[in-house]
Parts: C-alpha cells; structure tokens; sequence
C-alpha cells in the first residue's frame, strides 16, 4: 500500500488565523463513528462550519467564496488535543495537500505525514507575512517545494526553509509507507524479541 | 520503537484492521494485545442491545476484529470492561518499563508507573498490529518537579492543572516529561496516573514517573502482574528505572507545592486554568498577538476579562474520565457529599471508570452515600468527557468536569466546561456555584 506521492504544489491558500485549533474542532468526537477512513471531510471543523441547523456559517473561512486552494494556513499550535488520525483524514479528504503553522501538535504532525498530508512549520514572522499577504489579496499563491523543503509567497518572492525529517521526506516523495518498511525488518524484530528476557 | 502492549479501542482501530486485511496480513502479537470499548459505550442499560446504530456497529467491529485476530477483549459485559487507560493499571498490566501504546492520546496515563506510554494515530494501531513497531522521532526530554508538600485540599488534579496553567498548551509539544519532586512522590498511583494522564494537554507526547515502593505496592498481587517469586525478581529490575542525578534534560522547571492551590479552567484550551480564588486574566495580562485567541475563548465560555469565577452558578457536574474515574476520586467524592444533599440546579453524572472500580463503589457504600445526596452512579465508560455517546451537556450550559479537555464543544455542541478536581466538583455539585472546597472542608 501506499500513500498519494508529494512533490510541490502552488495554490492560493485559506487562512485559520486562530491558535490551539485542536483535533475537536477539526472533527468533533460525534462523528468518530465511522469505520472507514473516508468522507471526514464533510464535517471537518463542523461546528465552525455549520450551525446548529447545518447551515453554513458566512463568516467562517471554509463558507468564504473568496479563500480557496489546498494549502491550510492556520495559528500557531495546530492539532492538539486528542490522537484521532481522523482530523488529518478530514482535512486531507477536504481537499487540502498542505497545512502551514508556527508549530503543530505531535500526534497530528505524525498522523499528518502517514496520510501524505504535509505539515510545513515555520517561523511566527513568516507565518504573519502569509496571512498579511492572503489579506491583501485571497488569491495570492504559495509556492510549496517538498524537495527543497522551501515555501514561496510568490507574490513578494519571500522564502523559508522548513524541517522534515529525512525519513518522512524520502516517504512522501516516493508514497511509501511506514509499514512497508517496518515489513521489510521483520527479520531484525523477531531476533530483538528473542533477545528479550 | 518495540512495543511490549499494545491497548485497543472501538474508535481508533477499525481502519486499523482494516488496513492490515487489505494487505492480508494477521496480527503479529495478538498476545501483546488487549481491547476494551470505551469511548462509545452507552452509561445506562448496558445489558440491553446499544441504540445507536453506528456506536453499535464499531462495538461489534471491534468485537469481530478481536475474535479473528485471536486479540483478549473485556467486551461491555465483561467484568474488566472499562476505560482503556484505567483498567491496564487495575489488572496489572501496566507494568514499569514497559512500552505501552493505545490510539488514544491519554495513553501516557500509563507513564505512572514508569513506563513508556503515548498516543497513537490509526496508521499507527495499524504498524503495531502489523510489526509490533512504531517508528517515532526521538523526543526531547523534560524534568517537570514539585517540591514541598501539598496543602489541604489541593489534589493530583490541582498538580497537573497549575503545571499545565504555567507550561501552556503547547509548552511540552516535542517532549517527553518526567515529573519529580517531594510532592509528586507523595502522591498515590491514582493521583500518578491523573498527573501523568493529562502530560498530553501540555502537548507533551508523554510524561513518566520513576517506579517506587507505592508503585510495586499497586501492581503486587493484580491479575497480570508476575506473581510470587517473578514479582520479587521484577521488583529488582523496576527499582533500577530512575533519572541519574547528573541526567540531562533539555528543560528543566521546578514548581513549589505551597504555591498550589484548587484550580479551574476558565477558557478553552487546558491552559487556560487559575486559582479558583483568582480571577480570569484581564485583558493587560495578555500579550497583544494572543489577544484574539483569548477573546475567543472567553466570548465561548460566555465570560468576562478580568472576571471571578467564585460564585459563578453551575448547571452540571461530571465526575468521570481515565483522569478522575478510578476509586479514590469517587471516594473524595463521596466523603465530601456524605450527609449533604447536591443543589437543585445541579444535574450531576459520576461515571466509574470500569466495571471493577463500579463494583468496589457498591461494596464501599460509596454508591448509597451518592444516592442519599442525589446523585446516580452510571455505567462505566468515557461518557460525557467526549460526548461520543447519549452524554453530552446541553448548549450553553455550564458544566464543571473532572476529566480532562475544555476545548470547545468537547462535553456536547455548545457545551461550556471548566475543568476541576473529583473535590471541587464535589463542593460545586452541592452548593450549585464555582467554590473553592478548602471552604467546606
């Protein structure tokens, strides 16, 4: 099995300006229900999404006809809270390829790279030029280039390196997944298992 | 990462199984293995066939994919059943040293007893299932201490909300934390796991606390534990898992335990706690770029800058959750309220955290106390901390929780939560407002 391969993407992107966007807000426990990994995306950040009537909420940036595109931009702190993998499925089922923070929740961040979701963290100041930029103009686009861990506000040309541990890179350039790997050890597993008193 | 146990839920592992089917692999230590439902279980006849279609079919799920994977599982009649996090301790599974992973982030509950114990996402159930690995970055590491001794009525659960309240949310994001110090040692295995339990909502992968005599004390004699001579020559082992003093963290903080006092959260996020004699921050408190954030979280909690939270009139109160479920935090509750009547505005739910620690509430009398005061004791699962099932708080109601996550609509759409201790729910439940209970001790 395999995950979707990624190289680099440009595309506007939709801007989440708050911080601590935890994993109950990005899919609320009530729809954890489901047994397959797929259509999440619906409901992803359904109560900021809809109210109580499932109408959709105007002011909220998903609801906004002039964001769009499959980069994520969100507060510092994205994903915390609770380990369901089923918030980076209904991000990545919505659509989006890419979310951009100062700084991100362990689990998510994981959960994120095992789903071909990629998580770019960088700097508070880039992350505000981003936003000022999307401010300006909602249709400005982003450069994300995974090969050379680098995104482009391509408007003002302003740059920054991200970190990605080589591994996951190596992973999501080539859609290979973890367990293909781990698979290929079982040699190795079994001998340490032996050695175990 | 090896992996010697592996916890399995009914939320987190379908795709899981699915997955390792889709590739035609078995599991590859069923042995290692052990599943409970937890997070979707209805709190009121359990006996009877589960309403929800869809909570019923993942419980099935769950009980299929155990069934053919040759996986041990205390299914909802089951005398063990219970939530995850706290029937590992009480049977003894939970040993020090161990790995343990579960999908579900309040797995480092188990880091209590000095094991190795964090969450994972389902990707993951699905690699441990497969390999009985996980590949991780390697954590950095941090020495949280608390040193001093605790004052009357300041609980394990006060601990950990002061030292979320100072740490922020996201303070321990990349670590992995060892609490220390005289006031953590002083505390008892259930107040370990309530610390350890709530490491994540710092952000912290996970958080352990060297094993000591009250460790080996809590697994001598439990059902998994080795038993006899074994428990001797674990002892030996166990006893050499502590930090050198030379040992080196990448953060170090000490917190003095006077300063501790019963603690509530105001906001929507688990650092956003405070004396429950202090007020909510005002608004020259907080730094300009965290400002919308803040403003954001009190407009939900329908609060005030600057506000005081004593006297604040409470509608509900749950005590419950793999932070507050197990049988000292029932027995807080109920040597409080014992002879006193809960307020009439009070609806209160106390949910045990498994069937053992339900069926130790009955022989204590501890259930009969509640009654007397107007409480019920409901069936054992995660109930009203996630409001996955029937238990959820009404829209813009005011609940004060002993479990673990504030976050907007965590509780039910809409619902308001302010996280507490077992004893300052207690004092809430009875005189229907926010108090701080060192005032009816």
């Amino acid at each position: 099995m395999s995950i979707q391969k990624f190289t680099k993407i440009q595309s506007p992107a939709v801007p989440l300006t708050i911080e601590n966007v935890d994993t109950d807000q990005i899919i609320p426990a009530r729809f954890l229900k489901a047994t397959t990994r797929e259509g999440f995306g619906d409901n992803l950040f359904k109560d900021w999404r809809y109210d109580k009537n499932d109408n959709p909420k105007p002011d909220f940036v998903l609801n906004s006809p002039v964001y769009s595109g499959s980069i994520l931009v969100a507060g510092k702190n994205f994903g915390s809270g609770s380990s369901r993998e089923h918030a980076a499925w209904a991000v990545y089922d919505y659509g989006f390829k890419v979310v951009v923070s100062s700084f991100f929740a362990d689990i998510f961040k994981n959960n994120a790279l095992n789903n071909g979701l990629l998580p770019v963290q960088i700097s508070e100041k880039f992350l505000q030029e981003m936003f000022n930029a999307i401010e300006e103009d909602p249709k400005t686009e982003f450069a994300v280039d995974l090969e050379n861990q680098e995104i482009t506000i391509l408007a003002t040309s302003s740059k920054e390196n991200f970190e990605i541990n080589p591994y996951k890179k190596e992973c999501l350039i080539n859609g290979y997944d973890d367990i293909d790997y781990l698979l290929s050890m079982k040699d190795k597993i079994q001998a340490f298992e032996g050695s175990k008193v | 990462m090896y992996i010697d146990k592996h916890l399995v839920h009914e939320v987190t592992s379908p795709q899981a199984f699915a997955g390792l089917e889709k590739r035609g692999l078995n599991v590859f230590r069923p042995q290692n293995t052990v599943a409970t439902p937890d997070h979707n279980v209805p709190t009121l006849n359990q006996h009877l066939p589960i309403k929800d279609q869809l909570s019923a079919f993942q419980i099935n799920k769950l009980t299929q994919n155990c069934e053919k994977n040759g996986i041990t599982l205390y299914g909802l009649n089951h005398p063990s059943q219970g939530i995850v996090h706290v029937i590992g301790p009480q049977l003894g599974i939970t040993q020090p040293g161990m790995t343990i992973v579960c999908g579900d982030s309040h797995t480092s509950t188990h880091g209590a007893f000095g094991s190795v114990a964090f969450g994972i996402g389902t990707s993951e159930v699905e690699m441990v299932l497969a390999t009985q690995c996980v590949l991780q970055p390697k954590p950095k590491k941090m020495k949280i201490s608390v040193e001093g001794k605790l004052g009357k009525g300041v609980t394990a659960k006060d601990v950990v909300l002061y030292i979320i309240s100072k740490v922020t949310a996201s303070g321990g994001t990349g670590y992995f934390v060892e609490f220390a110090g005289s006031a953590i040692r002083s505390l008892s295995m259930e107040g370990r796991m309530t610390v350890c339990n709530m490491s994540i909502e710092m952000g912290a992968r996970g958080g352990l606390i060297a094993p000591d005599e009250t460790t080996f004390e809590y697994i001598k004699g439990r059902d998994f534990a080795p038993q006899g001579e074994y428990f001797d020559k674990a002892v030996e082992k166990w006893k050499l898992l502590y930090s050198d003093d030379d040992a080196q963290f990448d953060m170090e903080i000490t917190y003095d335990a006077a300063d501790i006092e019963p603690m509530i959260t105001y906001g929507t996020n688990p650092g956003m706690g405070t004396k429950i004699k202090s007020s909510i921050p005002s608004n020259g408190d907080i730094l300009e770029k965290n400002k919308n954030s803040f403003l954001k979280s009190l407009d939900y909690m329908q609060f005030k800058p600057g506000e005081k939270l004593e006297g604040k009139k409470v509608d509900y109160v749950f005590v419950g959750s793999c932070t507050n479920g197990r049988i000292e935090d029932l027995r807080e509750v109920a040597n409080f309220v014992k002879g006193k009547k809960k307020a009439e505005n009070i609806t209160a739910w106390i949910v045990p955290g498994s069937k053992s620690v339900e069926k130790q509430a009955n022989e204590e009398g501890i259930t009969q106390i509640l009654e007397e005061a107007g409480f019920k004791l409901r069936q054992p699962g995660c109930s009203a901390c996630l409001a996955m099932n029937d238990d959820k708080i009404p829209e813009g109601k005011l609940a004060v929780s002993t479990s673990n996550r504030n976050f907007e609509g965590r509780q039910g759409p809409g619902a308001r939560t302010m996280l507490a201790s077992p004893l300052t729910a207690a004092a809430v439940a009875v005189t229907g407002q926010i108090i701080d209970p060192r005032e009816l001790l």
